[in-house]
């Protein structure tokens, strides 16, 4: 397949589906919004009228900080006997692949004549990346956080105040992620037509999950020239986390028509696989793995949904991939074969950080520990050379860090007291 | 064919109920709410009061579409453990006059009648991470017929999505054909042109006219969108009703004034029930007396459009 027959299929197919995932399933009001989104996505993003993709590509050079290195890790690769590279989207401007995405939608509504940015968040990443676009633009906004989710992740919280962001407490349901997606749909029902909703990842109704894989997919396109550059060759595969899937599909989308690169999407298996029925709630948020086909926030996808339905609240030790929904393309090229899923869980995921921070002198997020606990179990599996994406650093996950590690006995966790000594 | 003159003017119990009904008064509540034994007498409450359609929320874990009012039924009906099933039981159980719906989020009807246990039940922690064929394996096949057969066999004569716009209906508009169920759909403040004429065509029963932008709840006034909507709805042949923030007699009244055949109040009720906490006859009297003072609104609002334009009788 060449590259232009790929682009045809997905970049612009104007009904939304990922063979059978994705879709608009939201309410009426909404609907005119997002075929103007639709309209604008095709005009600004995809032909480049008015020079939108120039001036997007200069803020993320000048603001952002791209491209990010690709880096090869030469401790890791030491220890496994193979090449591995690492895609470093830590070193973006914010701490993580979200500003991205952040970005360009930020600047995509100014190009719509929008004049009010709302944003949800679970563990802040995309509240914090969404704050700084905007301040950047001079644009208001507004983010939506879950009650629980402010409260273990005071320091995003700062942070988007400081960027003069307002941040409006979720209190409804378990006070995550989502219902603080469900609170944004309701206001952006109410203010649609001079609002413009920043969906944080490849979820929702189309065109949300072609919009900002779109705007992601610069990870992969830089990753695949680098890789060349400097293994002389294509990678035998990629690995990422997967949450809901944005830095997933951003590292995917260039090599999925390269069928000799393996691509794996790692998600949080947390502490079980099972669904515990009673209380309603999947110890995991391995929706990829284990979840069942259903609507959710406008999209058909996988899901972690009871029989009836209902969807059950997930968990992982990382906040930034507890999600009870994936996006629908990634449900797709699961189905197809095209990306395997994998979990790991909560312990693998913490020696994951301690590894990296360890060997290779680079803090993980959390997010990103599980691809490198992974390649630390599975990289016989992985081929000879290998490009893991780091899509966050793990500055804001230290206090989470040290708490759980305390809790367990981890073969990689070092000895962190020093002020007893 | 000979025309049968004791036929029924109309193919629809839906659309019959507010065109012989007319103005009428369509109410909601959610059902479990907070239990499901109280919405059988508050349902019984509401049909005694006077509405012409009963419309009873399904709870979904998800409801984006409501304000807060309706998303604290919908919770504490989750928490009383409201299934689907014990919801069609109920729905078996009712004997109303005024016709029921249903409304819920699309999820709850392609989920139903999933024989298959909850996804990863039968996934191995031990088993190697990283399988497709595990995936495959794991797929259910979400469909909408079982759903709306159930619901006609209960004798619901209608279904509300809120979540599903016209664009992804055909499998539950063909559904509903088969079994002879209405479809309603919401025309919101922001539908028009094209998409304004796929809805209509779709739509059966009555149109539920999105009254504001915005999510389901009581408002103290009626919005300049309802007039808005109906005047760019008048030449469709179909029922208008009007929801989303209606919650006294003078909205109900002049909403029909402005052209609706029809009201639809939810969260007004809700608060009824909410406030009298668990159980009895207390809320089913708030709420008989209070679809009482709603329905004469609109029949003041009818009185005065009458009054006014003279219209033709709508049928034989």
């Amino acid at each position: 397949m060449s590259t232009d027959d790929h682009e045809s299929d997905t970049r612009r197919d104007a009904d939304g589906t990922f063979g059978e995932y994705g879709g608009q399933y939201v309410p009426e009001a909404l609907m005119p919004a997002l075929q103007e989104l639709e309209d604008a996505y095709e005009r600004y993003v995809l032909d480049n009228e008015d020079g939108f993709m120039d001036e997007f590509r200069e803020r993320m050079r000048d603001f952002g900080g791209r491209p990010t290195p690709l880096q090869r890790a030469d401790r890791l690769s030491e220890r496994y006997g193979r090449e591995i590279y690492l895609k470093r989207e830590d070193l973006l401007h914010g701490g993580a692949h979200k500003l991205n995405n952040a970005l360009g939608q930020v600047l995509l509504a100014k190009y719509m004549g929008k004049e009010r940015i709302i944003a949800e968040t679970g563990a802040g990443q995309h509240g914090t990346a969404t704050a700084m676009a905007a301040a950047h633009l001079e644009m208001p906004c507004e983010i939506y956080m879950g009650r629980t989710d402010i409260n273990r992740q005071r320091p995003n919280v700062y942070r988007m105040r400081m960027n003069g962001a307002e941040v409006n407490p979720v209190t409804a349901g378990s006070g995550t992620l989502k219902e603080a997606i469900n609170e944004t749909m309701r206001d952006w029902a109410t203010t649609v037509e001079r609002t413009h909703y920043v969906i944080g990842s490849v979820v929702g109704p189309h065109p949300f999950p072609k919009l900002v894989r779109e705007f992601q997919s610069v990870i992969g396109a830089e990753a695949r020239k680098q890789v060349r550059e400097q293994a002389g060759r294509l990678p035998d595969s990629v690995v990422a986390c997967a949450g809901g899937g944005s830095n997933t599909m951003g590292s995917f989308h260039e090599f999925v028509p390269d069928e000799s690169v393996a691509l794996y999407a790692v998600e949080a298996g947390g502490s079980s696989l099972e669904i515990d029925t009673e209380s309603g709630v999947a110890p995991n948020s391995a929706t990829l793995s284990t979840g069942t086909d259903g609507v959710l926030h406008g999209a058909m996808t996988k899901l972690l949904q009871s029989r009836e339905g209902q969807i059950v609240e997930s968990h992982s030790v990382s906040a930034g991939l507890d999600y009870a929904g994936v996006g629908p393309e990634l449900s797709h090229l699961v189905d197809t074969g095209r990306v395997t899923p994998a979990n790991v869980d909560d312990d693998d995921a913490l020696n994951g950080f301690h590894r990296l921070s360890e060997l290779e002198g680079i803090i993980p997020a959390l997010e990103s520990s599980h691809a490198l606990g992974y390649l630390e179990e599975y990289h016989d599996d992985l081929g000879d050379l290998v490009v893991v994406t780091v899509s966050g650093r793990g500055d804001k996950d230290l206090e989470t860090v040290l708490e759980e590690t305390e809790k367990r006995d981890l073969e990689a966790a070092p000895d962190v007291e020093v002020f007893d000594r | 064919m000979t025309p049968e003159p004791t036929a029924p003017a109309f193919d629809s119990d839906v659309e019959a109920a507010i065109r012989e009904n007319h103005p009428a008064l369509i109410t909601y509540i959610t059902a479990g709410d907070p239990s499901l034994e109280d919405t059988k007498a508050y349902v019984e409450a509401l049909d005694r009061g006077g509405s012409d359609l009963i419309e009873l929320g399904l709870p979904f874990s998800e409801p984006i579409a409501e304000g807060p009012t309706i998303q604290g039924a919908i919770n504490r009906a989750l928490e009383a453990g409201t299934t689907p099933a014990g919801f069609f039981d109920l729905i078996d159980d009712l004997e109303t006059d005024a016709p029921l719906l249903v409304m819920t989020y699309y999820n709850m009807i392609l989920q139903f009648g999933n024989s298959e246990a909850p996804c990863a039940s039968n996934s191995n922690s031990e088993a190697p991470r990283a399988s497709n064929s595990d995936a495959a394996s794991l797929r259910n096949e979400p469909t909408v017929g079982p759903f709306v057969e159930r619901a006609a066999e209960a004798g619901l004569s209608g279904i509300i999505v809120p979540d599903l716009p016209a664009e992804e209906a055909d499998p539950l508009r063909t559904a509903c054909d088969e079994h002879g169920i209405d479809l309603v759909f919401i025309v919101a403040p922001t539908t028009e042109g094209e998409r304004l004429d796929r809805i209509m065509s779709q739509v059966s029963g009555f149109a539920y006219v999105q009254a504001r932008l915005g999510t389901t709840g009581a408002r103290a006034n009626v919005s300049t969108a309802t007039h808005e909507s109906l005047s760019r709805l008048s030449d469709y042949d179909v029922p208008k009703a009007v929801g989303f923030g209606v919650s006294e007699g003078d909205h109900a009244a002049e909403i029909i004034e402005a052209g609706a055949d029809g009201v639809i109040v939810g969260s007004a009720l809700v608060d009824i029930i909410a406030d009298h906490g668990a159980g009895g006859a207390p809320a089913a009297d708030a709420l008989e007396s209070k679809v009482r003072e709603l329905k004469r609104g609109a029949v003041r609002g009818g009185d005065a459009t009458t009054d006014e334009e003279q219209p033709e009788p709508e049928h034989p």
